[in-house]
């Protein structure tokens, strides 16, 4: 049995379907117990080469990616903008082609610019894999949350998803919003004003100024991180006035009608967006959302190293009756 | 895949009687061959190979009146020839004891062919620990291996040529017991 192709490239879920969401979510449900085996590893992508490219600094997507990578036995570099020839002025698509002429398979890119890992996909024959750009998406960060939030409650379609925080800057929001909403679900978004995009009601999404009725309306929260930058810009007064209006707390999750499932991307600012009880508490879920990432990100990898439909047909006359 | 072809060009090999009986006589081989039951782990390879696991399972703790081990294995992650075969197969779920060291291990499996995927479960179990011994056993030997490769234990030999299709059809997923045989086209 095959799975249908995922393409060359995996850029944000705007741009997948449903039904290549889930296929990604189901395959990564195999690629949890590998993680749990003593010897962590099958040679799956063995001789295939990986390059990690991050452009930005990232400790958790970046450890998770390589984790994942390892787990499946490619070999992998990793570059960062610090100390390399970024530095130097080198341009994207330079390196990314002097990495090829050195015989690559993947480059998994993090940028600060939005579009950037499309850009680069255009111009390389290399599986490219979005890890973060810009505000744009971050596709791997939306695909481990909807399995977390599936391995709990059972299902995406019906459930009530809000994403609370600062919604103007995030990629993980956007991601989570046009994953969600394939699989059915009818997400919210909560946050000030100023960290709320103009228009955000046209995306499909229910938008509530008070944390108070989002936490009445929601089956699931997903806290974002506040970024300590955005009070320094004037986006916000100050910490502590952004956790009195839109801390999620014991307090306000106790008024609750049901108990919520409540996630966070990582890092934790404890104390700000979120209770340092309710992240450490029963109903979150923030290590398991650690957990499913290398196991999604191993499903990504893994689907993306089989080609695409075109070359698929060609090499089936080769290997048919050759695996029965 | 399996119900493709059109019934006239089937035939049946085995049908479910005949593979009772074979699989009876497997237990009893199983039961020898490992010498005790607790030591024994009946491994299945996915899909139908853990379905016939299951059922020799059952068999040997009729007969020993003690519990068997079982696990279930996917290959497809230890497959040789994944860089060829375009889109990604779907991976079956693998859930072994997580220590194999000392056990004996019998793999189960419907069909013997090219031996490849048997080679595949070898190198996957080896990350499990270190058996006292691997044992094979299958319903089917249709030849053709492409692997020095054999089973220890075999239900029923049939001979085939490359393109034939020999289909071990199981009550669990295909509501049957069957072995049935489709000529391939000549070359």
């Amino acid at each position: 049995m095959t799975a249908p192709a995922l393409g060359k490239d995996l850029l944000g879920l705007e741009s997948l379907s449903a039904t290549q969401i889930k296929l990604i979510l189901d395959t990564a449900e195999p690629f949890k117990e590998v993680s749990e085996r003593a010897i962590k590893k099958v040679p799956t992508l063995r001789g295939k080469t990986i390059v990690n490219l991050f452009y930005e600094a990232s400790t958790r997507t970046r450890i998770s990616f390589e984790f994942a990578e390892k787990r499946l036995s490619a070999d992998t570099v990793n570059v960062t903008a610090k100390g390399s020839s970024v530095e130097k002025g080198e341009n994207l698509v330079d390196t990314a082609r002097n990495l090829e002429a050195m015989r690559i398979d993947m480059v998994v890119i993090r940028h600060p610019s939005s579009g950037a890992p499309k850009f680069l996909a255009e111009r390389i024959q290399s599986n490219v894999v979005n890890a973060g750009d810009g505000r744009h998406e971050h596709p791997t960060q939306a695909l481990l949350d909807m399995l977390t939030i599936r391995d709990r409650l059972g299902t995406i379609a019906g459930l009530k998803v809000c994403i609370v925080g600062d919604i103007l800057h995030s990629r993980v929001a956007r991601s989570n919003i046009w994953g969600l909403k394939k699989l059915g679900a009818e997400v919210g978004v909560c946050g000030p004003q100023s960290l709320m995009p103009h228009g955000i009601e046209h995306l499909g999404v229910t938008v509530f100024r008070r944390i108070e009725e989002a936490i009445e309306w929601s089956d699931v929260l997903n806290v974002l991180r506040l970024q300590l930058e955005r009070m320094e810009a004037g986006y916000i007064p100050s910490l502590r006035e952004y956790y009195r209006v839109f801390g999620v707390s014991e307090d306000r999750l106790a008024r609750a009608p049901k108990d919520l499932l409540i996630l966070h991307p990582g890092p934790i600012n404890r104390g700000v967006e979120i209770q340092s009880s309710v992240a450490d508490g029963p109903h979150s879920v923030i290590l398991k959302q650690v957990t499913n990432g290398v196991a999604v990100r191993m499903a990504v990898l893994y689907l993306l190293a089989g080609g695409q439909p075109e070359s698929a047909e060609a090499a089936k006359g080769s290997v048919r009756g050759g695996m029965e | 895949m399996r119900r493709s072809m059109a019934a006239a060009d089937r035939t049946t090999l085995f049908d479910a009687r005949a593979i009772a009986r074979a699989l009876e006589r497997m237990a009893e081989e199983i039961l020898d061959m490992a010498g005790r039951a607790d030591a024994l782990v009946l491994v299945g390879i996915q899909r139908r190979g853990v379905d016939l696991a299951g059922r020799l399972a059952r068999l040997i703790e009729a007969g020993a009146g003690k519990l068997v081990e079982r696990g279930a294995i996917d290959i497809t992650l230890y497959r040789d020839d994944l860089r060829t075969v375009g889109p990604m197969p779907i991976i079956g779920e693998t859930n072994l004891p997580p220590d194999l060291t000392g056990k004996v291990v019998i793999i189960v499996d419907d069909v013997l062919y090219t031996g490849r995927t048997v080679r595949a479960a070898l190198a996957e179990l080896a990350d499990f620990g270190r058996p006292a011994r691997i044992g094979l056993c299958v319903l089917i030997d249709r030849g053709g291996r492409e692997l020095p490769i054999q089973a220890d234990i075999v239900g029923e030999t049939v001979s085939s040529q490359p393109g034939d299709h020999v289909d071990v059809l199981v009550e669990e997923r295909d509501g049957r017991d069957a072995v049935e045989f489709v000529k391939g086209a000549t070359e």
